[in-house]
């Protein structure tokens, strides 16, 4: 496809390994004697060396170098820092001006002590913090590593900073990979790896990478002597979340790289013997430590306010020395000409010209006035800012002992504005809850399943949850997983005191547990797990399964079915299958014993998918496309028979895969593949410790939910799943791609083909508002079109309810595709995939056109239960005068059920809706709703005298006094109106009415509405805003708002990563804010006040007497001012200050 | 694996009492029943500290006479005339009649006082060399760099005592004289030029260079006196104790004013039948005229005072803790005003 391009990227020049130009780079094996180099047997070794050395030149090496100074280049280059502090220029400044004679207050080495002091302690400290990178560089430098050596032709034991790009590295479990690598090869028979990104995200869940196309199919060992492509991949960037290239085979190949394939320095492999792969990027060239950016640097308000009157003090300053200078001139003037007894001319016996004099007075009033210029106050705010820091961390009320984490400041110098916050935006998912999906019921083909004894249990735990009373466990953790544990929970209703308490802590310790093993995150409390079924369900789950189990030999099995029934099964595989989770078994590698396909790997090429398909099913009816057209075949199912013979090569390699492919699809069921299941059953007897590992917690509870219905996921790679029925036993489904879920489709899909039927089968999950929209027109001719009209209405309905309950809402649909269907859309999608440029477009494009015309299975609800205190802390926060804002990605109903759940909406609170399709109905509805909250506004008026007292200490914060008992609305706006909203034109109504109203509620937002969103308070309403937020999705929220908060939470770490503040829970907010951030401003604002004050108080004794033409050589002595910043209490009264702080949230406004 | 829940976490801070931020702390709390007494309290003492103070600065008599010599104030305008652009002025005496209709009650101090005289200049304070003020023999030859231009004489000995201060010594000097009887003889009062330093400044900070062979004059041969003066150090006073670095008017002179209007000890009135005080009679204060103070509009006055436990006739430090104690008073009142005013909304506010 595109071979021109290839063509110009043959490596040029000998020796060169990276090409400069262009946006790309490109890796060749180092093994390989360069092109044109000098006879590769004489000068084998001296040609390495020297291709080392071109190396070295050209490309980083892997050793890693954090450092910022030498021993000879420390003293200059810090001292350069150093003065790139403004405060420190000042401080040398005046310090020199001492130094000249006419012009010096004090004694010139006495005043150059400080300066040096500070700059001292600075480079010492500076010193040792680089001596720390130094020895911690130097220990990952010299980590050990197996790298395949040219001259011993096998893999040696090799420092890590001397991997070069271009080497090949070795890997085994639990290794750290040292560098970029791109995986040739893997133990692992699917040449798949598993590996752990927690070094690089904090996610600890398993990801899966893959062998490069091509290399999977090798046979025999990797031999790093025989690889002779060319890799072209990106120039090292940044996005650790995207890698395009692709590898240029000696004949002429080409075959994509992705992502899929780059193994990223920093992690860890797991579950996987070994690996080898060729390095891509070494050194400071890896994505990781192109991430390390280092912590961020925010200016918090009180800083900036600051500069502003230090500003003013160097005004001040310049203007009182300039009134000096000037008095002094006149003094001179007037007394020098009269041979006056105390004027003293200069040393030489001439006098001053009265000019001069003023001159030197006016630097000599800058040496004397300059404590005006509190520099020492930067020093101060820093330490106090460290302690207060310090303090925040270590707040015992803070930490939570369920997931042993405390709150962590991320951001070191913004304390303050903690203390100044005036609106909060708030993500609802894993935020507000505590994104711990259960599943709570579900709808199949139209008939409601309301799981009633489900939702009882969960109504224990809720209790058990509220229960504060715990007995402690003795000794050893209980551990209740199993499914044996929840059927009896299901018999045994009513559970004494002890029993409930038992459970949570176990529960508890479970979670504790998980946590301290640290390899996995439990998605897993035994709550997610144990789901109780609905018996009507899970009979007519049994009734599929066991006349599956009888019909499965038979031609059309599913036929046998009732349409009713067939939904059922479609709707439990696409449950099991229609998602990423990972089955792991704790510990242990996994042990391959699995009945091999034909070949490797989902379909890649035509030529792939004609060898495969060809061959088997192919609907009798069905028309040819492009190639295939010349292998148009009728067949009987199972059979290998081509009716229309195709060229001889074609035929020959068909006929030759005959004979497994036979094997598999016309008995791999029968007896053979059945003893191969009962062996691996019996061979992972506690298969119950099987764990689900998911990227989110929904998908993992539709596992666990499918589970429960004894539809067990078992195992998962990249080109199969399997699935155990308890009758049909493994069912092993042929994966054949995976489009995984982003926010703009908001749905993902599997292509599988079906063993069953052999069809394939395309399995989507997905917002119910998307996949409805995808379904088939049902024509309401036939009554099977009505049926299934029926069932849609009744489906949305059901749909609707769940919203209501305030339960997460997915739709499961099903779309067989025809062979020429799939051929047809395979041929683009591989183009697609294989484009280097825009290939995401054009995948989006792909999975777009995949998803159409679906079959509605059915729904499920999924609880998102509320987090502890959720409700508590957002009265508390109200009382204090802030602002909350919801945005989420939910869907309205769910959001405003939520809302009203945790008391940001109230029941008997007027709900201003706005849901517009237009612009133009937009606009129209802003403005009648700001007429009628403007009428309100007025009727109320007189109550608001009051309110201004507090308006008056934060003008934007609304009157919080007034809003308890004057009933402002609530506006609750969804994702499209938002989008209108923000427009230019309507963003200032908008925000007019927004500020009016208690509460905002945005849902269907997405990421970027959401930060836009921010920005626009932020900016509009010069308002200090806080986010916070647990996940992806919440980051650009993060990154825009004057705080960001991260909840370290289960959707992995990238919002604690973009956070200033990470906490464990949404509850700690309120101590965080009321108490510590009023503390921490109210401290720092005395002590800048005092600051100034002492500042002032010390210049007007010297004001004072330079008026009279005085000099006081003596210095008050300062105070420590830092305690004064530490250690004030606003609210004194007996013993527990934070515990008054938090019943009188009130003092927050002022 | 065994896992207890009383196992803290690794993680979990530590619970202590500097940690969590509960260490005792105390600060007012300043309601209206802490701070209204207070105020009227603080108000009322400073009253009563302020009446105090005036009333004893009030009951300090003082008597002074400005002999500067403007024309038409009295005898020493001849000297000023005389002294008039004469670079050194030409030794001059004139006298001060005074009568006292009652006893002036001792202890009597005499002080002399020159105004618009910038003792606090900034490059006039630092020409001293202290270190050749404490009899540091190398300093004596050697006068710190500040001294210039009054480090050198012109033949280039150095100076001593070298500087501007010394140069400026004020070298007026009076004695008093006493007429018991109208038309009687004047009896010399006896003046105690003694203890009128700081007994640090004549103890400590003051001493002369060690004696060579006895001699004061010989330590101090190779040095030139300052160019002002006309008798070098040595012979300021033929008493051995009060000559030299030593003498009690340079001492006294050598501590410089913090103000251009300044008065300096220059004797007390405490020896023989003058030991209550200044008896009535009339008086005559013999003053020597040699310090020139009209080229920068400066005047000279000589001043009889008694003192009271406050030191000096010092009226604005009583009037300052009045001043100040009816502030407090009134700042009271209209908090009490307030408070009363605004007590019940306040209470309606809280809840």
């Amino acid at each position: 496809m595109e071979r021109e391009p290839a063509g110009t990227e043959e490596p040029g020049p000998p020796g060169r390994r990276r090409r400069r130009e262009g946006r790309t780079r490109t890796v060749r094996s180092n093994l390989l004697p360069p092109p044109g180099a000098e006879d590769p047997a004489a000068g084998a070794a001296k040609g390495e060396r020297r291709r080392r050395r071109g190396c070295a030149q050209h490309l980083a090496d892997n050793r890693l170098k954090t450092t910022k100074y030498t021993l000879l280049s420390f003293l200059p280059k810090n001292l350069f820092e150093q003065f790139h502090r403004p405060a420190n220029v000042y401080f040398v400044f005046i310090a020199l001006l001492n130094f000249v004679p006419a012009v010096n207050a004090f004694q010139p080495g006495l005043a150059l002590a400080p300066v040096l002091f500070i700059l001292a302690i600075t480079a010492f400290r500076d010193l040792w913090e680089d001596y720390s990178r130094h020895r911690s560089d130097h220990k990952i430098n010299h980590l050990g590593c197996l790298v395949f050596s040219r001259e011993e032709k096998k893999y040696v034991n090799r420092f890590w900073k001397e991997i070069h790009v271009g080497d090949f590295v070795r890997l085994r479990c639990n290794e750290i990979f040292p560098a970029d690598i791109l995986l040739l090869s893997s133990s692992d028979p699917d040449g798949l790896c598993h590996i752990e990104t927690a070094n690089l995200d904090g996610e600890t869940n398993l990801k899966r990478r893959q062998v490069v196309r091509g290399f999977s199919e090798l046979v025999s060992e990797f031999n790093p002597l025989t690889f002779t492509s060319v890799i072209e991949c990106e120039k090292p960037n940044n996005d650790l979340s995207r890698f395009r290239g692709c590898i240029i085979h000696d004949n002429g190949k080409k075959a994509g790289l992705y992502k899929e394939n780059l193994l990223l320095r920093g992690c860890t492999l797991r579950n996987t013997d070994a690996v080898v792969g060729i390095v891509i990027y070494a050194g400071h060239e890896t994505k990781a430590l192109l991430n390390n950016s280092g912590p961020r640097y925010k200016r918090s308000k009180l800083e900036r306010q600051m500069n502003g009157d230090v500003l003013w003090c160097v005004l001040l300053l310049v203007c009182m020395s300039l009134f000096s200078a000037v008095g002094h001139g006149l003094w001179i003037w007037r007394y020098q000409e009269k041979k006056s007894l105390f004027y003293v001319p200069t040393s030489d016996g001439s006098s001053l010209s009265p000019v001069t004099a003023a001159v030197y007075s006016f630097l000599t009033m800058i040496i004397v006035l300059q404590v005006l210029i509190p520099i020492s106050l930067y020093v101060s705010i820093e330490i106090v800012k460290a302690c207060q820091v310090y303090f925040i961390n270590q707040d015992v009320q803070l930490y939570d002992e369920e997931t042993d984490s405390q709150l962590q400041c991320r951001a070191l110098n913004i304390t303050e504005d903690l203390g100044q916050i005036q609106y909060i935006f708030s993500d609802k998912t894993g935020t507000l809850t505590e994104n711990k999906m259960v599943f709570r019921r579900c709808t199949v083909s139209g008939v409601e399943y309301s799981h009633d004894a489900n939702a009882q249990r969960l109504a224990r735990y809720q209790e058990a949850d509220s229960e504060e009373e715990e007995v402690v466990p003795r000794g050893g953790s209980v551990s209740q997983r199993s499914s044996i544990g929840s059927h009896q929970s299901v018999r045994v209703v009513h559970r004494t005191q002890s029993t409930k308490s038992h459970r949570r802590t176990g529960s508890r310790a479970e979670a504790k547990r998980a946590s301290m093993l640290s390899k996995h995150t439990a998605f897993s409390s035994p709550m997610e797990k144990d789901i109780t079924p609905d018996p009507k369900l899970l009979e007519k789950v049994s009734e599929c399964d066991k006349s599956l189990a009888v019909a499965r030999h038979q031609e059309h099995p599913l036929a046998h079915l009732s349409p009713e029934l067939s939904d059922v099964f479609d709707f439990f595989i696409a449950l099991t299958i229609c998602n990423t989770v990972v089955v792991t078994c704790p510990d242990q590698p996994r042990t391959k014993v699995r009945v091999r396909f034909e070949l490797k790997s989902p379909v890649k090429t035509i030529e792939d998918f004609l060898r495969r398909f060809t061959p088997s099913c192919l609907t009798s009816g069905c028309s040819s496309i492009g190639s295939l057209a010349a292998h148009k075949s009728n067949h009987k199912s199972g059979s290998g028979f081509l009716s229309t013979p195709s060229s001889d090569g074609m035929l020959l390699r068909l006929e030759r895969l005959d004979q497994p492919t036979s094997a598999i699809t016309s008995n791999g069921y029968s007896s053979q593949a059945d003893d191969w299941a009962s062996e691996l059953a019996q061979e992972q007897e506690p298969e119950r410790e099987l764990r689900y590992e998911a990227e989110s917690p929904d998908e993992a509870a539709l596992v666990y939910a499918a589970r429960a219905y004894n539809c067990v996921l078992v195992e998962r790679l990249h080109d199969q799943v399997s699935v155990e029925l308890p009758h049909l036993g493994r069912l092993t489904f042929e994966l054949l791609h995976t489009l995984g879920f982003d926010s703009i489709r908001k749905r993902m899909s599997v292509v599988i083909r079906h063993p069953l039927t052999d069809e394939i089968n395309v399995y989507t999950k997905g917002a119910d508002s998307v996949v409805m929209d995808l379904l088939q027109p049902c024509s309401s001719v036939d009554a099977r079109g009505r049926h299934q009209k029926k069932i849609r209405s009744k489906t949305q309905n059901y749909l609707n309810l769940y919203g209501a309950e305030g339960l997460r809402t997915l739709c499961i649909a099903k779309r067989v595709l025809s062979k020429e269907e799939y051929a047809c859309w395979l041929q683009s999608h591989l183009e697609a995939e294989s484009s280097l440029e825009n290939s995401e477009e054009l995948l989006f494009q792909s999975a777009i056109r995949l998803e159409t015309n679906l079959h509605l299975l059915g729904a499920t609800g999924i609880e998102d239960r509320l987090q502890d205190g959720v409700p508590e802390t957002i009265s508390k926060l109200r009382q204090a005068g802030l602002q909350i804002w919801v945005l989420t990605g939910d869907k309205q109903e769910t959001a405003v059920n939520i809302a009203y759940a945790c008391k940001l909406l109230d029941h008997d609170e007027e709900v201003i809706t706005l849901n517009a399709t237009s612009q133009e109905a937009c606009a129209a509805l802003l403005d009648q709703c700001l007429r009628y909250v403007q009428s309100r506004g007025l009727q109320r008026a007189p109550e608001k005298t009051k309110g201004k007292v507090s308006m008056r200490f934060s003008s934007l914060c609304p009157p919080s006094m007034s809003t308890a008992s004057g009933r402002s609305p609530s506006l609750v706006i969804d994702g499209r109106s938002l989008a209108y909203a923000l427009e230019k034109n309507l963003e200032d109504k908008f925000l007019f009415l927004a500020k009016q109203c208690r509460s905002v509620l945005c849902c269907r937002s997405t990421p970027l509405q959401k930060s836009m969103v921010v920005k626009l308070v932020r900016s509009k309403l010069k308002a200090m805003t806080l986010a916070i937020g647990d996940g992806a999705n919440d980051v650009s929220m993060i990154q825009v708002a004057d705080v960001g908060v991260g909840i370290s939470g289960q959707e992995g770490m990238q919002a604690v990563m973009a956070s200033d503040f990470a906490v464990p829970k949404f509850r700690y907010l309120e101590r965080l804010l009321i108490l510590h951030g009023h503390w921490c401003y109210s401290r720092l604002a005395n002590m800048v006040l005092y600051f100034f004050y002492k500042n002032t108080q010390r210049m007007s004794v010297q004001r004072q007497s330079s008026l009279l033409g005085l000099y006081l050589p003596s210095r008050p002595r300062p105070i420590a001012v830092e305690q004064v910043g530490l250690l004030t209490h606003t609210v004194t009264s007996a013993k527990s200050f934070d515990v008054l702080e938090l019943q009188i949230p009130s003092l927050y406004v002022g | 694996m065994t896992w207890s829940a009383t196992a803290r976490g690794a993680h979990q801070p530590d619970n202590t009492a500097f940690t969590q931020q509960r260490l005792p702390a105390w600060q007012p709390l300043l309601s209206a029943s802490i701070a209204l007494p207070l105020f009227f309290c603080a108000g009322l003492a400073f009253i009563g500290l302020g009446l105090g103070l005036y009333y004893s600065s009030n009951g300090i008599k003082e008597l002074e006479y400005d002999y500067t010599g403007d024309s038409g104030t009295g005898n020493c305008s001849v000297c000023a005339a005389a002294g008039q652009g004469r670079a050194p002025p030409p030794p001059c005496s004139c006298a001060w009649y005074f009568s006292l209709p009652e006893l002036f009650q001792g202890p009597v101090y005499l002080y002399y006082e020159l105004t618009n005289f910038y003792q606090n200049n900034r490059r006039y304070s630092v020409s001293r060399d202290d270190a050749q003020l404490s009899g540091l023999p190398s300093a004596l030859r050697h006068p710190v760099n500040e001294c210039a231009p009054y480090q050198f004489s012109a033949a280039g000995l150095p100076i001593a005592p070298c500087g501007a201060i010394a140069n400026s010594l004020f070298n007026d000097s009076f004695s008093l004289w006493h007429q018991r009887l109208p038309g009687g003889l004047y009896v010399e009062v006896p003046l105690d030029r003694s203890g009128i330093a700081w007994w640090t400044d004549y103890h400590v900070k003051f001493r002369n260079p060690p004696l060579v062979n006895g001699s004061l004059a010989l330590a101090f041969q190779g040095t030139a006196p300052p160019p002002n003066w006309r008798r070098p150090v040595y012979e300021l006073s033929p008493d051995p104790n009060n000559t030299g670095f030593i003498n009690q008017d340079f001492v006294v002179w050598m501590r410089t004013a913090a103000l251009p209007t300044f008065r300096k000890l220059y004797a007390r009135i405490r020896q023989g039948n003058y030991s209550a005080g200044l008896p009535r009679g009339a008086y005559r204060v013999n003053i020597t005229y040699n310090y020139p103070v009209r080229a920068f509009g400066g005047h000279k006055l000589l001043i009889f005072s008694s003192i009271s436990w406050m030191g000096g006739k010092n009226p604005f430090l009583g009037i300052a803790y009045l001043v100040v104690g009816s502030l407090c008073i009134l700042t009271g009142f209209v908090m009490l005003i307030v408070y009363i005013r605004y007590q019940d909304q306040d209470d309606d506010y809280e809840e």
